[in-house]
C-alpha cells in the first residue's frame, strides 16, 4: 500500500508538469481550432532558459538567497517563453489565419522541428544532456511512510497555483471571458469589438508561461535535453486530446491521467519501456470511440 | 514541330542507363547512393501526395508504413529466403513488405471514416509511435539496436522499375474513376457522399495504395543503407516527406517526382556546402523545416500545385492545344 501511495504521488508530480503544458495545447486549440504542435518544443526552450538563468545567478557574486533565485528563475523563463510564444505567432501563424487549417498544422511542425534543431545546432546548448544547479535543499519529510522530497512538494504546490491562478484568469477577467468568447464563435465576436489579434496573442503567452513553469520545474527534477520537447510534449499534448482538446479543467484532467500511465505502466507490466505504447494505444482507442476526449462536448459538423 | 519522342522510349533508355551506369564506375558509390535516394524518396512522396494532396487528409505517419516495408522486406532477404537466391528474390520481398504495409494502411483507414483533419493527423502520429514502441520492443528484430545483415540488393534497376511502377499506378488510380472520387472527397466529403461516391470505399483503396508504396520505398531504403533501427523512422522522416510533398505540389505526381529531386538533391549538396563556409553540419538539419515554413508562408502551392507534366496525364484526357485549362482551386 505504502508503495501505491509512492507511486501516486511520483504519478502528481509527473502528471502535473504534463499538465501545464496540456493547458498550452488546449488553450490554442480552445482559440484557433490549430494544434500548435511546436508547443513542447517552447516547453523545451522554456528549460534552457532556467537553465541558463540558474547557472548565472547561482554562479555570480550577489550570493541571493534560493528562493530569491528559484523565484527569479521561474519569473524569467515564463516571460522569456511567453515573448517566443507571441513572436512565432505573429511571424508564423497569423499570416496563415485565413489559410487552409492544414498549412496551420504543417507550419506549427515545421516550427517545432525548427526549434530541435536549432537548439542542437546553437553550440552553448547543443545536443548533450544538462541539469540545473538544485534550486531547492534536497530534503525529504516522510509522513505515513511515504517520502515526500521537497522538491515534489515544490513542483506540485507550484503547478497548483499556476493551474487554479489559470483557471481564474480564464472564469473571471475580460480577457479569459474573451477568450472565451471568441471559442464560442469566432465570427461574430469580433464585431462586438474584441480585439482578436491580441487576444489570440495573450493566448499564446499565457500558454507559454504556463508551459514554462512546467519547464522550469521538470528542470529542477530530471536532466534536459534539445529532444525533450517531442517526448515531454507528445505526452503532453495526448493529455490534452485525452481529456477533450479545447477544455481546460480536460486538460489538468488528461496530465494527471497520463501522469499515471507513466508511473503505473511499468509497475504493472514490470517493463519500462511499454509506457509509449499504452499511452499512444489509450490515445488511439480514445480518438476511435470517443474523439472529442473524456471532458470536451461533440461540436455538429456545419454542412 | 519536332515529334516528342513517345514515353517507352524514354523508360527504355532510363532502364538502360539504370542498368549499365552503376557498372562504367563513372560514377562513386556516393553517387550511386544519392540517386537511389532520389528514386526512394520519389515513391514517397507519390505515396503521401496521394493521402495528403489528391485526398486532402493529413498523414505524418507514412514513416511508419515504411518501417512495416522495410522491416518485412530484410526479414524476408536475411532470414527466409536462401542467400545465393535472394537477388533474384528480392522484388517478392519488396511486394511482401509492400503488401504488409498497405494492411496496416487498412487499418488506418477505419479511423479515417469518422475523423478528418487534424484529429486524423494525430491518428496517424499515434500509429507512427506504436510502430516504434513495438519495433523497440521485439528483441527478435534488434529492438532498439536495430535490424542488420541485408545485402545490398537495392540496384538502380530495382530502383527504376520501382519508380516507375509506382508512378504508373498512381497516375492510373488518380486518373480512374476511383480518381475523380478520391478529389470529391478533397473538396467536399458531404457533397461527394450525396453525389454517389462510396467516400469509404475510396478512403480504404488510396490509404491501402498509399501505404504499400510506403511499404516498397521502405524496403529499397533498408536494402540500400543495410542497416535499419526504429530511429530511422520517426517523425522527421515523415517530416521529409511531407517537404518533398509541398515543395514540389499538392495534387501534382509531377510535383512529387520534382519535389523529391530537388530536396534530396539541395539537402545533399549541403553538406559541402556548410563545409566550405566553415559551418557545422548540424545546421544542415535546421534547413528542413524552415524550407517548409517558408514554402506554407510564401507558396503554399508548392512547384507545381495542382498543375501536371504531360507524360503522366493518359492520353485521353491531355489538353488540346489552345484550350486554356481551367483553374482549380485548393
Amino acid at each position: 500500500m505504502r508503495f501505491y501511495l509512492q507511486q501516486a504521488l511520483n504519478a502528481l508530480q509527473v502528471g502535473s508538469v504534463y499538465a501545464l503544458i496540456a493547458l498550452g495545447y488546449t488553450m490554442v486549440y480552445g482559440i484557433l481550432t490549430m494544434i500548435n504542435f511546436a508547443h513542447g518544443d517552447v516547453f523545451m526552450v522554456s528549460s534552457y532558459v532556467a537553465f541558463f538563468v540558474a547557472t548565472a545567478l547561482i554562479g555570480s557574486h550577489l550570493a541571493l538567497p534560493p528562493a530569491v533565485v528559484f523565484a527569479a528563475t521561474l519569473l524569467s523563463s515564463m516571460f522569456a517563453t511567453a515573448l517566443l510564444a507571441v513572436a512565432i505567432e505573429r511571424v508564423a501563424y497569423r499570416p496563415l489565419r485565413r489559410a487552409p487549417r492544414m498549412s496551420l498544422v504543417i507550419t506549427s511542425l515545421g516550427i517545432g522541428l525548427l526549434l530541435e534543431n536549432l537548439a542542437i545546432a546553437f553550440r552553448p546548448v547543443g545536443p548533450a544532456p544538462r541539469m540545473l544547479p538544485a534550486l531547492i535543499p534536497s530534503t525529504t519529510i516522510v509522513v505515513g511512510g511515504v517520502a515526500f522530497s521537497a522538491l515534489q512538494v515544490v513542483t506540485i504546490i507550484v503547478s497548483a497555483a499556476a493551474m487554479l491562478g489559470l483557471d481564474a484568469l480564464v472564469r473571471h477577467t475580460r480577457v479569459g471571458i474573451a477568450m472565451r468568447a471568441i471559442s464560442w464563435d469566432s465570427a461574430l465576436v469580433p464585431l462586438m469589438g474584441v480585439p482578436v489579434d491580441r487576444i489570440v496573442s495573450m493566448t499564446f503567452a499565457i500558454g507559454a508561461a504556463v508551459a514554462a513553469v512546467g519547464g522550469t520545474l521538470y528542470g529542477m527534477t530530471y536532466t534536459i535535453d534539445p529532444y525533450m520537447g517531442i517526448r515531454i510534449g507528445w505526452w503532453a499534448f495526448i493529455s490534452a486530446v485525452v481529456g477533450g482538446i479545447g477544455n481546460i479543467r480536460g486538460a489538468m484532467l488528461g496530465g494527471f491521467l497520463l501522469g499515471a500511465v507513466e508511473i503505473f505502466t511499468p509497475v504493472f507490466l514490470h517493463s519500462s519501456t511499454y509506457r509509449d505504447m499504452v499511452a499512444f494505444s489509450l490515445l488511439l482507442v480514445l480518438l476511435v470511440f470517443r474523439p472529442t476526449g473524456i471532458l470536451g462536448s461533440p461540436a455538429a459538423q456545419k454542412v | 514541330m519536332a515529334r516528342r519522342i513517345p514515353l517507352p522510349v524514354w523508360l527504355a533508355v532510363g532502364l538502360v542507363l539504370a542498368l549499365v551506369l552503376p557498372e562504367t564506375g563513372w560514377l562513386s558509390p556516393y553517387i550511386l547512393l544519392v540517386i537511389t535516394y532520389v528514386g526512394i524518396n520519389m515513391i514517397l512522396a507519390v505515396s503521401l501526395n496521394l493521402v495528403n494532396g489528391y485526398m486532402g487528409e493529413f498523414s505524418v505517419g507514412h514513416a511508419g508504413f515504411m518501417a512495416i516495408g522495410a522491416y518485412t522486406a530484410s526479414v524476408l532477404t536475411v532470414w527466409v529466403f536462401p542467400r545465393d537466391a535472394s537477388p533474384v528474390l528480392f522484388p517478392l520481398a519488396l511486394l511482401a513488405g509492400g503488401a504488409v504495409a498497405a494492411v496496416a494502411g487498412l487499418g488506418l483507414a477505419f479511423p479515417s471514416f469518422r475523423t478528418r483533419g487534424d484529429h486524423l493527423a494525430i491518428v496517424t502520429l499515434a500509429f507512427l509511435m506504436i510502430v516504434k514502441s513495438v519495433l523497440e520492443n521485439m528483441p527478435s528484430l534488434g529492438g532498439p539496436r536495430g535490424f542488420m545483415g541485408m545485402d545490398k540488393l537495392t540496384t538502380l534497376g530495382w530502383v527504376f522499375a520501382s519508380v516507375t511502377g509506382s508512378v504508373w499506378l498512381a497516375r492510373n488510380l488518380v486518373h480512374s474513376r476511383w480518381g475523380r472520387g478520391v478529389l470529391s472527397i478533397r473538396e467536399d466529403e458531404t457533397a461527394a457522399g450525396l453525389v454517389g461516391v462510396d467516400t469509404r470505399r475510396v478512403k480504404v483503396v488510396v490509404f491501402t495504395v498509399s501505404a504499400f508504396l510506403a511499404g516498397i520505398a521502405g524496403g529499397l531504403f533498408a536494402h540500400a543503407i543495410q542497416f535499419i533501427n526504429p530511429r530511422s523512422f520517426t517523425l522527421l522522416k515523415s517530416t521529409d516527406m511531407l517537404v518533398m510533398v509541398y515543395l514540389g505540389g499538392i495534387g501534382s505526381l509531377g510535383g512529387s517526382l520534382l519535389g523529391a529531386t530537388v530536396y534530396t538533391l539541395v539537402l545533399e549538396g549541403l553538406r559541402p556546402g556548410l563545409q566550405s563556409l566553415g559551418i557545422a553540419q548540424e545546421w544542415r538539419l535546421v534547413f528542413a523545416p524552415l524550407l517548409l515554413i517558408l514554402l506554407m508562408l510564401k507558396r503554399p502551392l508548392g512547384i507545381l500545385g495542382f498543375r501536371e507534366f504531360r507524360f503522366l496525364v493518359p492520353r485521353d484526357e491531355r489538353e488540346k492545344p489552345g484550350r486554356q485549362a481551367e483553374r482549380k482551386t485548393p
